[in-house]
């Protein structure tokens, strides 16, 4: 069979009907893609960020890699070889100042590391000083930025400098891009490799970040510990022996005279005791990989020591009962709003349309206020020089110096959701007993059914979708609350909202923030997939 | 809905109307005599005025208004020459519901609403279903009184004053609505509010309008998927929303400053103006998918089949007709947007300090009762928005009556 234009009908057909899909995605495409871009991204990124942990591997990428062959059970603490590096880390940190953001990240799980790294961060300047001045007491041709520049400058060692670039990104974040002026040349990296290394991170702060000539700033305490460091080294002298380039000479004065022993060790033990306690590292051994289920463990009560999976001690046990209490209160006011709502929705839906009309506006009032208007309400209502307490004092029925308590705990929440949530209780159960055919009651009573049988065997069954769907939306709505608990809740009547607010803009823990939102939104989601196979996503009226 | 008998014989008034009066008096009798300390008392005082009562409205069943404006008086002279003008009122008030009660059982219309068949029980329960719904009302609607009554207040307390109570003028003021509309602490935030709102209702309904559209055809590929991901703005609690947007939104913006140079402001309100324009998407959907499932898609191919283009039929057919829906959808969005504070808090600054982020801090910290005045100015605006919704839906349902769907 041929269309009119002569192809065959069923391609015709088919070719209408691509054109009709295509013409509708186009309408809605830019809708789902601004959605997708303002909304669901964003939500996204928080799933990220709730299991990203790059702060310790970025902060000290030396000392996390020099850790691996440290073996947490023997019970010693890491080699010299990873205090060497904690310290290189540690003067960079220092410098950006980043060293106490990790520190506050891992005191959510050891407490007292935030002062440790404090403290310690500032005085890596006085660790490395002890070898400069030793340094420059030999030969003071290296008190001279220029000096060292001359030794470190040349070419070749562009892998090196891109590497240091790199730990520059990771640690502070920043694109760090510009050009450094400097370049390691290959001959000193070999002969110094920390020294090289000590220098370029000094060389790429000082152009990058303080936009300052190489050549004309001294270099940092570091370099001269870095220096030290390689001269241990017993191949290093003599290497140096044979060294030609710029300033051998006083290269090798130095590996002549006798200079302070290295002993980062130790120099950490003096900074703080807690650097020689195993509990420390092993702390940082288990925070060091990128991505982390801390987050998620610590908003179950739990949290990861060197010994697996543990509880945490009772008196930092706070979020299972904060979720609890979060569905426990949901499910009240979701109850509280099936009691109420129920028989309104019965009286609109039975009543003659002009006055239901009318009093669907008591409904719908409330419905259109604002928030904030019905929870101020609420507020002048229910605190203790509030309208209910002055009215029952008044009648006498409670004591001037006994007043009720209705405000700042879980009662105060739960009257004032019940009354914020109420009308998407009633709106839902409205439009499905409305649909409910009244003669059927009618035929019920006739056949013998008492008012009561009539209903629960009648009536009720058939307006339990109407219960299901406001009772989902409610429950819904209710677990994510945060504006009502956080002013009339006080601190027994919060939700988890006021926690995810409270880590997000005062404790600054946006990990942890991110994790409660998550299990939250998991929650939510699974009960809007339930919502959806009841209801229909389609089906939701307003008003 | 039921059917009523005019000849309903009248209760008796000594085993019906004056029991049931006095009880309710003594209930009455008995709040009152509690506020002295003597709850019993009062209810047995009560109870007699009651049957009194009962007597006086059986003898006059004919002169109802005069009885019942008489015993509003009575109550209320009696109050107040026992207590204040509070007194005073609460009296009247004693007195017109006792003299409605009075009639009400003694005419018989207590029954007006129930089949003749109901026996006495299911009369009874009939009218205490009524009260409980009544109570219901009362407790959706009372809440919004106080806050406006306590808006006028001379002083600067969340609470009533003995001046207030006892209704002396100067017990009241306007000071508080000077305050609101006469501070920049209340004005720069409601001007921020007017930006923001109006913005982002107009991309959220032009956007959603399309999409609208399109979902609303007839073969669509993974249109409940799609469904599901325009919806969730408002299924997703608003506090995730806030925190994905801010973890978000902050690099975006810091980025916006550094590579196009627009200043902190500017960006500022356009990421809270973007954040309220996803939320207020869903009502869009909502309603303007609603109005379409009741358009007649025949009147396009009639347009068409008469040349008009797709723009031009969309533009002079379709779009006149989905007007009520889209309209109420943008008053949806715009009340979302209006009223949001959650995500605002997350993502905006002080620049972008909104009407009801000025609430919020208000509140937290009990500052001033401005915002029960801004809050009464809000509660008339809602009252506006709402009517405008209910002549709307009325429109739609007249054109829907028109054109046969």
């Amino acid at each position: 069979m041929l269309a009119a234009d002569g192809t065959p009908l069923k391609a015709s057909l088919g070719r209408a009907l691509r054109r009709q899909k295509i013409r509708a995605l186009a309408l809605i495409a830019p809708l789902l893609l601004f959605v997708l871009l303002t909304f669901v991204v964003p939500i996204v990124s928080m799933l990220f960020r709730s299991v990203e942990n790059q702060i310790v591997s970025g902060t000290l990428p030396g000392t996390v890699v020099a850790l691996e062959s440290w073996d947490a059970g023997s019970g010693g603490i890491p080699s010299e070889d990873v205090f060497q590096n904690l310290f290189f880390d540690m003067f960079n940190a220092a410098e950006a100042k980043e060293h106490t953001k990790l520190g506050t990240r891992l005191n959510y799980e050891n407490t007292g590391l935030a002062s440790m790294f404090r403290t310690s961060g500032r005085s890596m300047d006085d660790v490395g000083e002890v070898f400069q001045d030793a340094i420059e007491d030999v030969d003071d041709q290296f008190e001279d930025g220029a000096f060292w520049f001359a030794m470190m400058n040349g070419a070749g060692g562009e892998d090196l400098l891109r590497e240091r670039l790199e730990r520059w990104v990771d640690l502070t974040g920043d694109d760090m891009r510009g050009d450094v002026g400097f370049v390691p040349s290959a001959e000193i990296v070999e002969l110094l490799p920390t020294t090289a290394a000590a220098y370029t991170d000094f060389a790429i702060w000082t152009a990058i970040e303080d936009e300052d000539v190489v050549a004309e700033e001294d270099p940092w305490e570091a370099v001269y510990a870095a220096l030290v460091v390689d001269l241990e080294n017993p191949a290093t002298g003599t290497a140096i022996a044979a060294y030609e380039g710029e300033g051998a000479e006083a290269l090798q004065a130095i590996a002549a005279a006798e200079m302070p022993k290295a002993d980062f060790t130790a120099a950490f033990a003096d900074l703080d005791e807690d650097w020689a306690n195993t509990d420390v590292w092993k702390t940082i051994e288990v925070y060091s990989s990128a991505y982390t289920t801390g987050y998620f463990l610590n908003s179950v009560d739990r949290e990861l020591t060197p010994d697996g999976v543990e509880l945490r001690p009772d008196n930092e046990r706070l979020y299972i009962k904060l979720f609890g209490r979060t569905m426990w209160m949901s499910m009240i006011i979701t109850l509280s709003c099936i009691i109420l709502g129920y028989p309104v929705a019965w009286l609109l839906a039975n009543l003659p349309m002009k006055s239901a009309n009318v009093l669907m506006i008591l409904v719908l009032l409330p419905f259109w206020t604002s928030l904030l208007v019905r929870t101020s309400a609420w507020k002048v209502l229910l605190q203790q020089q509030g309208v209910i307490n002055e009215l029952l004092v008044w009648l006498g029925f409670v004591d001037d110096a006994n007043r009720l308590i209705l405000m700042n705990n879980s009662t105060g929440t739960i009257i004032a959701m019940t009354h914020i949530l109420l009308p998407f209780m009633i709106l839902p159960l409205y439009s499905v007993m409305k649909t409910i055919n009244p003669t059927y009651l009618r035929a019920a009573k006739s056949l013998g059914a008492t008012n009561i049988t009539a209903f629960r065997r009648v009536y009720f069954p058939q307006s339990v979708p109407g219960i299901g769907a406001g009772s989902i939306l409610v429950f819904i709505l209710a677990i994510g609350y945060y504006i009502t608990p956080e002013i009339v809740g006080g601190t027994d009547g919060v939700f988890i909202s006021n926690r995810i607010a409270y880590h997000i803009s005062r404790s600054l823990n946006w990990g942890l923030a991110a994790a409660l939102g998550t299990i939250l939104l998991v929650l939510v989601l699974a009960l809007y997939w339930v919502y959806d196979q009841i209801v229909g996503i389609d089906n939701v009226k307003l008003g | 809905m039921s059917i009523t008998t005019p000849n309903t014989p009248r209760p008796d008034l000594i085993t019906f109307t004056m029991p049931l009066t006095a009880l309710l008096a003594a209930m009455f009798g008995f709040v009152g005599g509690n506020m002295i300390g003597q709850p019993w008392y009062g209810a047995l005082i009560g109870a007699i005025i009651g049957a009194a009562v009962a007597f006086i409205v059986e003898n006059n069943l004919s002169r109802r208004t005069a009885v019942r404006w008489g015993l509003i008086g009575a109550f209320a002279v009696a109050g107040f020459i026992f207590g204040n003008l509070g007194t005073a009122i609460s009296g009247a008030i004693v007195g017109a519901v006792l003299g409605w009660a009075g009639y009400w059982l003694a005419t018989g219309k207590y029954r007006a609403g129930v089949p003749v068949y109901y026996t006495a029980g299911q009369t009874l329960w009939h009218n205490a279903f009524l009260l409980i719904c009544g109570f219901i009302f009362f407790f959706l609607i009372a809440p919004l009184f106080p806050v406006m009554w306590l808006s006028f207040n001379a002083q600067d307390f969340f609470t009533f004053t003995p001046e207030m109570l006892n209704f002396q003028a100067e017990g009241y003021s306007l000071k508080h609505y000077r305050d609101f509309l006469g501070t920049d602490e209340w004005m720069v935030p409601l001007k921020n509010s007017l930006i923001i709102a109006p913005i982002a209702t107009v991309i959220s309904v032009s956007l959603g309008t399309l999409a609208a559209v399109g979902l609303s055809q007839s073969h669509v590929p993974g249109r409940r998927a799609m469904m599901a991901i325009l919806i969730s703005p408002m299924i997703v609690p608003l506090i995730i929303s806030a925190t994905g947007m801010f973890f978000f939104y902050a690099p975006l913006g810091n980025w916006l400053e550094a590579t196009l140079g627009l200043s902190q402001t500017f960006v500022g309100f356009v990421k809270v103006i973007l954040a309220h324009a996803v939320l207020g998407i869903p009502f869009v959907i909502i309603t303007v998918t609603a109005t379409l499932v009741g358009f007649d898609n025949s009147l396009t191919r009639a347009a068409a089949s008469m040349g008009s283009a797709p723009l031009p039929t969309f533009f002079k057919v379709q779009m006149p007709l989905i007007m009520p829906g889209v309209i109420s959808g943008a008053l949806f969005a715009f009340i979302t947007s209006f009223d949001e504070v959650v995500v605002v808090l997350f993502v905006g600054s002080a620049q972008q300090q909104t009407l009801p982020w000025q609430m919020f801090t208000g509140l937290r910290e009990q500052i001033s009762p401005t915002i029960l005045a801004a809050a009464t100015v809000l509660v008339v605006m809602s009252i506006l928005l709402l009517t405008t919704v209910e002549l709307l839906r009325r429109r739609s349902e007249r054109l829907r009556g028109l054109s046969p769907a």
